[in-house]
């Protein structure tokens, strides 16, 4: 009784006050690029070795989840498509499918030399660089990358996101996307 | 004992044999390809070589003929191997299947078909089987450029 009588006393004397500190007044952009870029989910999905290089970096050593990068086994579920590998002609087809699949707003991130250029398989089977095919947002260089090269890579993706401005409110009718 | 087995293909099939070579205990037959199915069939009625272990192309880019097609059979109860090999020219290249005496001879004919552009006649199913779909081309013919036919050839780096 007497804490509740305690509190009555205070509030009562803070009501000309407005709201106190429970009220943080923030931009829509930053909270939407704020939570988009601190929940990618990539699609799992690997072509070559670089997807060993992205397995490590996902498991307990490196550890994406502490950046709150989580595999999706499902394109519907994913943000994020990491090309980790070499992409052929064959293979080709069954990427875009899965990229088409994948809810916007989507991200491409070309992990390694092959993804990037098509590395040394400077050959007829292979395609020289998804971002041929795919828009491409970050390319991590390396044969393979160093876990932690992923890692920077993913990072800039975030500063990436968080410099976009105003792809929310097109949503709802407000203005251009200002792409980051 | 390979060489018994060879005696008994020239005895039954003297005008098709066309070489015989033994290096190094493995014995290599190059017979006409018109009787390549009867060839294989009495290799695997008469010799038992049941087990046709690889099919594939060779492409002899310059030469007359150009291409040769090798058969790789395996006798599984007696652990003996015998090579056959078979001329096809440039021009038409074709071959009748095997694929009636070894089923597995399918995929292999449709590989050699898809990489080296040598036909099979008679075959169940000749589809491409490693490259992409609506290809263009059999890419491991040697006059098939690198980087494929669509691009500039690599000419070596400026610096």
């Amino acid at each position: 009784m007497g804490v509740t009588q305690g509190a009555e006393k205070a509030s009562g004397a803070e009501y000309s006050k407005v709201l106190g500190n429970n009220v943080l007044t923030t931009s829509l952009d930053l909270v939407v690029n704020w939570s988009r870029s601190r929940s990618l989910w990539p699609m799992t999905f690997g072509l070559a070795c670089c997807a060993i290089e992205m397995m490590a970096t996902g498991a307990a050593r490196f550890d994406l989840d502490r950046m709150g990068v989580l595999f999706r086994a499902s394109p519907r579920q994913a943000d994020v498509i990491i090309i980790a590998g070499t992409v052929t002609h064959k293979m080709l087809p069954v990427i875009k499918v899965v990229y088409e699949q994948m809810p916007e707003p989507k991200y491409v991130v070309a992990m390694g030399a092959c993804a990037s250029s098509g590395g040394v398989f400077d050959t007829y089977s292979v395609v020289q660089g998804i971002d041929q095919e795919l828009p491409v947002d970050v390319y991590v260089p390396g044969c393979p990358p160093r876990p932690e090269a992923l890692l920077y890579g993913l990072i800039k993706l975030q500063e990436k996101i968080m410099r976009e401005r105003n792809t929310f409110g097109a949503a709802i009718g407000a203005g251009d996307v200002i792409p980051g | 004992m390979s060489q018994a087995v060879v005696a008994k293909l020239r005895e039954a099939f003297s005008a098709d044999v066309l070489d015989v070579k033994e290096y190094r205990g493995e014995v290599t037959v190059t017979v006409k390809k018109e009787e390549i199915v009867a060839i294989c069939q009495f290799l695997k009625d008469e010799a038992g070589y049941n087990f046709l272990c690889d099919l594939c192309g060779v492409d002899y880019l310059g030469q007359q003929p150009r291409f040769m097609v090798v058969y790789n059979l395996y006798n599984i109860t007696t652990k003996e191997r015998l090579r056959v090999k078979v001329p096809v020219e440039e021009e038409n290249p074709r071959v009748d299947t095997v694929s009636t005496v070894w089923s597995t001879a399918n995929w292999p004919e449709r590989e050699c078909w898809d990489l080296m552009g040598i036909s099979f006649n008679n075959h169940p199913d000749l589809r491409r089987i490693l490259m992409a779909e609506g290809w263009v081309g059999h890419p491991l013919r040697k006059d098939y450029p690198l980087q494929g036919p669509d691009r500039e050839p690599y000419q070596g780096r400026l610096s």
